[in-house]
């Protein structure tokens, strides 16, 4: 069979990248911009001073860790998907969804904390700015578990495995990516204190 | 370096491969997830809010240019917004302007341009076969119908929509107390926006996507038309500032419903303090310009690709430094995220910053003036083809020359004191920004209607439709400038206390009257698109003889586009004119094997090369037969 053959120049093929892969980072880069927004929000209103100060909830170190871990345990399971070693994946998923449950569960006694100091929601910014900070990631953050239990139950019908991985990537992505805005929002507290 | 490639299809293509579609009419027409409806459904709604749009600004134009006319007759359509002695009620003027303000912004030149154009364009043009998400396409044309519907209610609701000017800066937004606008209205009114946010970040999302994942073989960045890049540089400014206005609105949304104080603090209203403390109002306006200024971009960069096409094509030219329009389209984007505060000179900010904002400002001017020369060099002593079309784009490099040189004045902070908030600025962005942009758009219509429809739009009355628009735009804003330079400030129910504008009341009356007959001319283009589509003269499958790959399809493409093979591109998409060529112009899935009379010294290395590797091919094609 003949075939005409035409030749193009060109360096490369386009970025070899799946398309829903590609569409989750630029959602990404919408929640930055929002959260960058905010919190830059957060500095200039600061910087025009009548701004209330009070201490930080310290349990926000302990959801902190939480969130480091549940990225650790998200990432013995993305390898054990790799490796296709399946009771792994199903623990390692499990531990996560439970540790995300938990960060949320820890995030609302930030608040019980933040109410017993007598920092409202509605008041001076800079305690609402808190609320808003924490409520708008927590959101997100509920937006990752729920995508985190849809590839659990994908995993208990075999269907993520080392040669599937688009779902299980695009999950640990995102939930990274959480953890790691979370880790952001901490520090940008602390330091803007 | 040059490599061939007989690779395999991307799989997200042969997904659609030549499996048929059985549509009904609610997949086809309604919830289609074919990028070319969405972009007719993106277009077709879009004009309806234009209508609506301009309609408003009809209103209020009678009642600036004919402050004593009584308006009795509008009573069936306005009811109660007509007072006993026949005026409009001064409120309902304040929700007028706002709501004209908001939709063609958002509605009509976001909306209505960018998702129209980039929906039907960005798959034809970089040979795909739909979106990388036809879903989410799909949901974003639905987010923005039903963010239409919630501000179409508003209009309709007791205490009026929201009247606190497009912008809706607190508090006048923010507390109901203020204007009637500002209780239910202004709510309804951020409800839609936060669907109109919703549906522009899945639209961009699926754009940029698109266009760096499922190009066509051979179609390289530097390949790409100019349309596309415009399209994807617009895709991109919104990722970027849409969320930015999200998060603005957000707060509004708190201080309004849950009475927090990020904007709000020391407010007496009737005498009575708000508990409101620690607010501040400066705080929105920097938000919400981080978005509003970036937004002027979005609005203008896909009407500028629109035109790069159609006036090369109808100058049966290369464009003029291609690399050039990229770049100072890059510029644009850049630069349109850090001037933001030029919208603020008298907000009280520090004036140091508005210097350095000034001066970035001013910096703006030198890609757009690249972009004005190079749409006059590509035109210069070109085989011009006065198609609508052409003549429309022509027409936005005047408004965008006209009205771009007023944007000198106002980036100076100094200047920007006596001029802020006057007629001088509405002028300046009504031609650089509204009228420009409008143009881009009609001529996108005029130009992609064949392959819209199959059929051609009527150029006689396109024609005429262009002479009334175009005259009638610079009748209205030009006189604008005066009437702002003697000191009318915007947003005013009426000036009649004021002495000094008695000098200007026929100009005003003017303006109002040429607003009223552009704005009735747009019906002749209505009933030309409307009759076309069914009745027009039935088109060819190149009717405009351009190179891009939108005109190798059928004339009436199915969903997939391409009926078999994705077309292979090996040029970029100027070769218009090309000396020794037989045609004046060579379509972008010609090989430059078979133009040997016309390629450059450049590009005849290439085709040895091409030979050599097609011969390579071959072998390696041969020896995998012969496995089999």
């Amino acid at each position: 069979m003949e075939r005409e053959l035409k030749y193009i120049d060109m360096e490369d093929q386009p970025i070899a990248m799946h398309p829903k892969k590609f569409a989750l980072w630029l959602f990404m880069v919408t929640v930055v911009m929002v959260f960058a927004g905010l919190t830059s929000a957060y500095i200039v209103r600061q910087s025009e001073g009548n701004w209330l100060e009070y201490d930080l909830p310290g349990i926000f170190w302990v959801t902190s860790g939480i969130a480091v871990l549940s990225s650790l345990t998200l990432q013995w399971a993305y390898y054990s998907a790799r490796k296709d070693n399946f009771v792994n994946i199903k623990i390692g998923m499990a531990l996560t969804v439970l540790l995300g449950i938990g960060f949320l569960v820890g995030q609302w006694y930030s608040w019980v904390a933040m109410v017993d100091r007598e920092v409202f929601f509605v008041g001076n910014p800079s305690g609402s700015f808190l609320y808003v900070f924490t409520g708008l990631h927590a959101a997100h953050l509920i937006s990752g578990v729920i995508f985190l239990i849809i590839v659990l139950i994908s995993t208990f019908r075999l269907k993520v495995h080392s040669r599937d991985m688009t779902a299980m990537e695009m999950a640990t992505t995102y939930w990274h990516f959480l953890g790691g805005l979370w880790l952001y929002l901490f520090m940008f507290l602390l330091l803007n204190h | 370096m040059a490599t061939a490639s007989v690779a395999h299809h991307d799989a997200a293509h042969d997904d659609h491969h030549d499996h048929e579609h059985h549509d009904n009419f609610i997949t086809k027409y309604i919830f289609t997830q074919d990028h070319k409806m969405i972009g007719k459904q993106f277009l077709v709604t879009g004009m309806f809010w234009a209508l609506i749009g301009g309609f408003l600004s009809v209103l209020f134009r009678l009642q600036l240019g004919f402050p004593d006319l009584s308006l009795e007759f509008l009573r069936p359509l306005l009811g109660g917004w007509i007072d006993e002695t026949g005026k409009l009620d001064p409120t309902f003027y304040l929700a007028l302007v706002t709501m004209h303000g908001t939709i063609m912004v958002f509605f009509v030149l976001t909306a209505g341009l960018s998702g129209t154009f980039s929906n039907f364009l960005i798959p034809l043009q970089i040979g795909a076969r739909d979106m990388a998400s036809g879903f989410m396409n799909m949901l974003s044309y639905w987010f923005f119908f039903i963010s239409g519907v919630i501000m179409f209610i508003s209009l309709f609701i007791k205490t009026g929509p929201a009247g606190g000017g497009w912008v809706v800066y607190p508090p006048l937004s923010a507390l109901e107390q203020a204007v009637p606008g500002s209780g239910l209205g202004m709510t309804l009114w951020l409800v839609a926006m936060v669907f109109f946010i919703a549906s522009s970040l899945m639209g961009g999302i699926n754009y940029i996507t698109t266009i760096i994942n499922l190009r066509t073989k051979g179609m390289s960045f530097s390949r790409l038309p100019l349309t596309i890049w415009s399209f994807f540089l617009t895709a991109v400014i919104g990722l970027l500032s849409f969320p930015v206005l999200f998060g603005a609105a957000l707060l509004l949304v708190f201080d309004r419903s849950f009475g927090t104080s990020f904007y709000l603090a020391d407010i007496y209203v009737a005498g009575e303090a708000l508990p409101n403390t620690g607010g501040s109002p400066v705080l929105f306006q920097h938000l919400f310009w981080f978005l509003g200024h970036p937004e002027v971009y979005i609005v203008l960069l896909p009407a500028l690709g629109i035109t790069s096409e159609v006036i090369a094509t109808n100058s049966r030219k290369p464009i003029f430094g291609y690399k050039a329009m990229i770049v100072s389209m890059l510029g644009i984007t850049i630069l349109s995220f850090v001037v933001w505060a030029h919208h603020m000179f008298v907000s009280g900010m520090n004036p140091f910053l508005g210097s350095i904002f000034m001066f970035l400002t001013l910096i703006i001017a030198v890609p757009s003036a690249v972009k004005v020369f190079n749409y006059l060099t590509t035109l210069w002593r070109g085989n011009l083809i006065f198609t609508p079309a052409m003549l429309f784009s022509i027409g936005l490099v005047s408004f965008f020359i006209s009205g771009g040189l007023t944007g000198i004045f106002l980036g100076n902070s100094a200047i920007d004191i006596q001029l802020h908030d006057t007629y001088f600025v509405v002028a300046h962005f009504h031609l650089v920004m509204g009228s420009a942009s409008f143009f881009g758009m009609v001529a996108g219509v005029y130009h992609w209607f064949p392959k819209m429809f199959g059929r051609m739009m009527d150029a006689k009355l396109g024609y005429i439709h262009f002479w009334l628009t175009f005259t009638g735009v610079y009748l209205v804003f030009f006189p604008m400038h005066y009437i702002g330079i003697a000191g009318f400030p915007r947003r005013y129910y009426n000036w009649t206390n004021f002495a000094f504008t008695e000098h200007y009341t026929d100009l005003n009356m003017f303006v109002s009257t040429a607003a009223i007959v552009t704005f009735a001319a747009q019906f002749i283009f209505l009933f030309n698109f409307f009759y076309s589509m069914y009745r027009g003269r039935k088109t060819t499958a190149n009717p405009w003889r351009s190179n891009t790959l939108e005109w190798t399809t059928p004339i009436e493409p199915g969903h997939g586009n391409w009926p078999g093979e994705i077309p292979t591109v090996y040029r970029w998409p100027y070769d218009y004119s090309k000396p020794g060529a037989a045609e004046d112009f060579i379509p972008q899935t010609v090989p430059l094997s078979q133009t040997p009379e016309s390629n450059l010294p450049h590009e005849q290395e290439m085709v040895k090369l091409e030979v050599e590797i097609m011969r390579e091919e071959a072998e390696v094609l041969v020896a995998n037969e012969s496995k089999h």
